[in-house]
């Protein structure tokens, strides 16, 4: 069983070699380096693969240009270990000499690549990494980072706003044991706790974790509903084992838990479970059902947020380089120009970025459906948009600086006081 | 935490130990048998599911996938334990031709983007390959016979270090053959319900675990108890040197069990694929819980394992479910306990 | 007495060429010739244990893990161990590294062989546990990024070649160190129990107690080793203590030639090289490590150092068959 992905995978090393020999570039069109980093191998290897696809799909596209400039794109397999992931980093800047970093997958990844690029003054691009420090309290330790993506908390307060409107009093969370986890709670918890709802458990099985069995019977009976995070392997199994263990109730989650790169291989045990992201694949707008067919046509899957947040850097970075004349003008300049931009039309829709270099975009609320979408003949899983916010940022409604006043979620913040 | 808590977590742990005691059980009696650690042992659970999932992928079958998977991978241990950790005479050769096409394999990986391309297309892939390695298979190959391997036989350090090694090499393989995701088995709908017993849910598919997972002891135990290749085994395990005395042909017994805890443990690898999955780095995974279960229940003991699978199956559970911040420690440290006090396991014999 | 002076200059010519080689090399390289080293130090401990003791150990990676989570903690929690008092956590490190040993052994030493590994392993799992669990303190799977950045005593180390300095000043000190250690009379009985232990323990030697020092002397420079990659690696995660770092220790040794010291140092360069250098060149590169792991094993249990003696082994098994040949029959 051949995979398609290490295939397409020495296809793209060719591509990135013979790229890198230098197709004659015409006068005055310099060669862009940029090191990719995703985990190619490993749980998280279908995220890393959805990443790299997004992205490469943009510059297909694009005549392998970005800004006017050639692009020699190397990618380097962190495993989903921050430890690797720093190794090929430092690789990537003293040995390949590229011009920027981009990717990692987990919050962990985000905030250990985060000084490597301060000290190597290497410019980063987290597209994935959620970490909320990063572009909170730690930023003014990252002077190189932008980011394209989002924050863990974001679209969690607007999700727990949602959830009292929903008439749920009571909520069981279950997070994967890492910062993501805590800051996807954290957020919920926060906006949930706001407007009269409460947090009664929080359980924290380890990241990667396939067997929920230890953890799913100490779920307390009275709960409303489950609030969920799951990552990588865990969001299918979860589900399964969940209402195979007979649990009736609703279970919300964090976006990752229901994203499309987990969804075509989920059943219909799925069906009906809200979850809140800055992107959904069922977005019926032109931008998303034309990125949709032409990943599909690509790569022969639905693109995932993975896909899309890479395919929207990969247009951010486009715009500034024109910008900037279709030359590097440098880390810190390049910065400055592409905080500036904003993007109308890209799949998610109309995104900025604020003033600590985090976007400013729409929160989807979004619910699993079986149907079909985009003129597909079969009947499949989508995540159906019911409710949008528009213009979220990191922040929610509680202003930058109240915000930033208040300690960075964790597991033990915002505390358990409703815990029984 | 009323009772049902207890009752579904104790379920949940004895299933868990249903599918280490596949694991376990081969590699206790491989060590009671022959004295041999090993460390690959993993790379058969592995291997056991990624089997199973080209089986499904190319039959739709789970059922086939189980023995399908289960004897390629007795087939696997067996050439290893044959060529390279106990060759005797034509194996030798066998073993050097094997390592020869290997090494001749990987310099046509090395040199590959340097290579001329003689024939265009499928075919003139396959002679260059073919040409590249026949250039370079041959002579390596006659370079081994000049040089005398050191045998491994009773050395334990070598033994685990070579199991290691392979260990390293199927890693390589399976990421080459099936790619670096994370797959999950699908058992059929059947098992994918559950039974529910006074408002208890227990699903189908760990009950299947546990059933399976005795049969599949008390044939094994009828097997060693009741009939003379059973007996045979048993003697090897208690005094290999005296079996051999009595004529038992210790050669044959130990490639039998070797076989036979590889095809358990890919057994193991396909069943729990359900709910572990199959991906890379399972393998290292797996490993020191296996060992767990062996340490504990005792090297060369078939009910030490049934024991030991049970106990680390619960402890894993519970710890997981009341000390998560403890999980794994809570694992090991009772193993640490009991190889410090009786360092033959609970039941083991020495 | 020769041949050991011809090794040891050997030695020095190759250490010589390393520190002069290497600084002209890029920073990447730099980096890994530096980590490369402290690992070598840590098969340096483990080889005390294994080529002079006889006790294979699987779970060396525990007093590294210990001594780089505990040099990441004091950093960024205490703001300890960045300036002049990183000096002070050298001693500290190896004296925790040696306290660990110094328990474990309690449950360790009296097994030998098998159960020793077996012991060994089990002990390396329980300290993974604790860093992979105990997230308030090991921060779990993330692992502790170094926040302060390398110490600063005057000497600024952030510079990854006064790292590589400093670094290979600590290994060309330990090996010293146990090269003395090796020759003194304790090492000489270590040697002794290696190769005839029932003997040693007639002539009145308390065994028991001369593999436990030897143990507890592996843990100390195992901390050693840890509170330096601390330092090189900038991140402590788990992946320090997992079995796979045992399991690498233990092949570096045996590759290089248990028992020779410098072994280990071979060993590590040319693991580390495989695995950090050669993966990032080619993806099949797991296939060359396993390859050398059984190849060595199999054809060289000597590891490389040994490669001399075992020519000469095969050069006089030539002679003889020829003697043998040249002798008449007897009819």
């Amino acid at each position: 069983m051949k995979s398609a992905s290490r295939k397409i995978q020495s296809i793209l090393m060719g591509t990135a070699v013979a790229v890198g020999l230098g197709l004659s570039a015409p006068a005055g069109a310099e060669e862009l380096r940029i090191g990719y980093l995703a985990p190619l191998t490993g749980g998280l290897a279908q995220t890393g693969i959805d990443m790299r696809d997004g992205f490469l799909l943009y510059l297909d596209q694009h005549g392998n240009k970005l800004g006017g400039m050639d692009v020699k794109l190397i990618i380097e397999d962190e495993q989903g270990k921050g430890d690797v992931a720093v190794t090929k980093a430092k690789k990537l800047v003293l040995q390949d000499k590229v011009h920027m970093l981009i990717g990692g997958v987990l919050a962990s990844t985000g905030y250990a690549l985060a000084p490597v690029s301060t000290e190597l003054k290497t410019m980063y691009i987290p597209s994935i990494p959620a970490a909320d420090d990063l572009t909170q309290r730690q930023l003014k330790n990252f002077p190189y980072l932008i980011r394209t993506s989002w924050s863990s908390s974001q679209p969690n307060h607007p999700l727990g706003q949602w959830a009292c409107d929903q008439g749920y009093k009571k909520i069981v969370t279950i997070a994967a044991d890492y910062a993501f986890g805590y800051e996807t709670v954290g957020g919920f918890q926060k906006a949930f706790e706001d407007c009269g709802g409460k947090i009664i458990q929080k359980i924290w099985p380890p990241l990667g974790a396939k067997d929920f069995g230890p953890f799913i019977p100490t779920i307390k009976a009275d709960t409303d509903a489950v609030f969920s995070l799951m990552v990588g392997p865990m969001p299918a199994q979860f589900i399964k084992q969940m209402r195979g263990a007979g649990f009736k109730k609703p279970i919300i989650g964090g976006g990752t838990s229901y994203d499309e790169f987990v969804l075509p291989f989920m059943g219909d045990e799925a069906v009906g479970d809200v979850s809140a992201l800055h992107y959904s694949a069922a977005l019926q707008t032109p931008e998303n059902e034309a990125f949709v067919k032409a990943y599909r046509a690509k790569f022969g899957k639905v693109p995932s947020y993975y896909s899309e947040n890479n395919y929207t850097t990969a247009m951010w970075l486009d715009e500034a380089l024109k910008k900037a004349g279709g030359k590097w003008p440098g880390a810190e300049e390049l910065i400055k120009i592409m905080v500036g931009i904003k993007l109308d039309k890209t799949p998610r829709g109309p995104v900025s970025f604020d003033d600590m270099r985090n976007p400013v975009q729409n929160i989807y609320i979004k619910k699993v459906e079986k149907k079909k979408m985009f003129g597909y003949d079969k009947d499949e899983l989508w995540n159906t948009v019911i409710k949008t916010y528009p213009n979220v940022d990191q922040f929610w409604t509680y202003g930058k600086d109240k915000f930033l006043a208040q300690p960075v979620y964790d597991k033990n913040f915002p505390p358990c006081k409703f815990c029984e | 935490m009323g009772t049902q808590f207890w009752v579904v977590q104790a379920f949940n742990g004895v299933s868990y130990g249903a599918l280490l005691f596949l694991v376990g059980a081969g590699l206790s009696l491989i060590f009671g048998v022959m004295r041999i650690v090993n460390l690959s042992h993993g790379s058969y659970f592995l291997l056991g599911g990624y089997v199973a999932l080209s089986v499904i992928g190319h039959t739709g079958s789970w059922l086939l996938s189980i023995p399908i998977a289960a004897l390629t991978i007795a087939v696997v241990g067996l050439i290893m334990e044959r060529l390279f950790l106990r060759p005797e005479g034509h194996a030798k050769l066998v073993r050097d031709a094997l390592i020869a096409l290997g090494i001749a394999l990987v310099v046509r990986l090395a040199i590959g983007p340097i290579l001329p391309q003689l024939l265009p297309g499928l075919i003139g892939g396959i002679i260059q390959v073919t040409l590249v390695v026949i250039v370079f298979a041959i002579p390596i190959f006659l370079l081994l016979q000049r040089i005398s391997a050191v045998a491994i036989e009773a050395d334990v350090l070598r033994q685990v270090l070579m199991t290691v090694g392979f260990a390293f090499l199927f890693q390589q393989a399976a990421l080459d053959i099936w790619g670096g995701n994370n797959f999950d088995i699908q058992p059929p709908s059947a098992l994918t319900q559950s039974l529910v017993i006074g408002g208890t849910y227990l699903p189908l598919y760990r009950l299947f675990m546990i059933v399976g997972a005795l049969v599949i002891g008390i044939v094994l135990w009828l097997a060693m108890e009741k009939t003379r290749m059973g007996a045979a085994v048993r003697a090897t395990v208690d005094d290999a040197q005296m079996a051999r005395g009595v004529g038992i042909d210790t050669n044959k017994i130990s490639m039998l069990i070797f076989a036979l805890g590889a095809g358990m443990a890919a057994l193991g690898g396909v069943i729990g694929g359900a709910f572990l999955g199959v991906y890379p780095g399972l393998d290292f995974e797996m490993l020191p819980i296996a060992f767990a279960v062996v340490i504990i229940g005792g090297m060369g003991s078939l009910g030490g394992a049934a024991i030991g699978a049970l106990l680390v199956g619960l402890a894993d559970n519970f710890g997981k479910a009341l000390f998560p911040e403890l999980a794994y420690f809570t694992l090991y440290a009772p193993m640490v306990l009991i190889l410090a006090i009786k360092p033959t396991g609970l039941f083991g014999r020495d | 007495m020769g041949s050991q002076n011809f090794k040891i200059a050997a030695v020095i010519v190759s250490l010589l060429v390393l520190l002069i080689i290497v600084p002209y090399c890029n920073s990447f390289v730099v980096l890994l010739a530096t980590r490369a080293l402290v690992f070598a130090i840590l098969a340096m401990s483990l080889d005390i244990l294994l080529g002079f003791t006889g006790l294979a150990s699987l779970g060396q990676a525990a007093y590294f893990g210990v001594g780089a989570y505990l040099t990441a903690i004091l950093a960024n929690n205490y703001g300890f161990g960045l300036k002049w008092d990183f000096w002070l956590m050298i001693p500290i490190g190896m004296a925790v590294g040696g306290a660990l040993a110094a328990f474990f052994g309690l449950f360790a030493i009296r097994a030998t062989g098998t159960y020793f590994l077996m012991i060994t392993l089990a002990l390396g799992q329980c300290v993974w546990g604790l860093a992979y669990r105990w997230n308030s303190m090991t921060g779990g799977d993330n692992g502790i990024t170094m926040k302060g950045g390398r110490p600063q005593f005057g000497i600024d180390l952030t510079s990854d070649i006064n790292f590589f300095y400093l670094t290979f000043g600590f290994f060309v000190a330990t090996l010293l160190a146990l090269y003395i250690l090796v020759r003194s009379p304790f090492g000489k009985s270590l040697l002794g129990i290696r190769e005839r232990e029932l003997r040693m323990r007639i002539l009145g030697y308390n065994v028991w107690l001369h593999k436990y020092v030897a143990f507890i002397i592996a843990g100390a420079f195992g901390g050693l080793s840890g509170v330096l990659w601390a330092h090189a690696n900038g991140i402590v995660t788990p992946e320090t203590v997992v079995l796979t770092t045992s399991v690498d220790a233990l092949l570096m040794t045996v590759l290089g030639g248990a028992g020779t010291l410098v072994g280990g140092a071979i060993g590590s360069a040319i693991v580390f090289g495989l695995r950090e250098y050669v993966s990032t060149l080619v993806p099949w590169w797991q296939y060359v490590l396993g390859g050398v792991y059984v190849l060595t094993i199999l054809y060289l249990p000597t590891g490389l150092m040994g490669i001399p003696g075992r020519i000469r082994q095969w050069r006089n098994s030539q002679t003889k068959r020829e003697t043998t040949k040249m002798a008449p029959a007897p009819s």
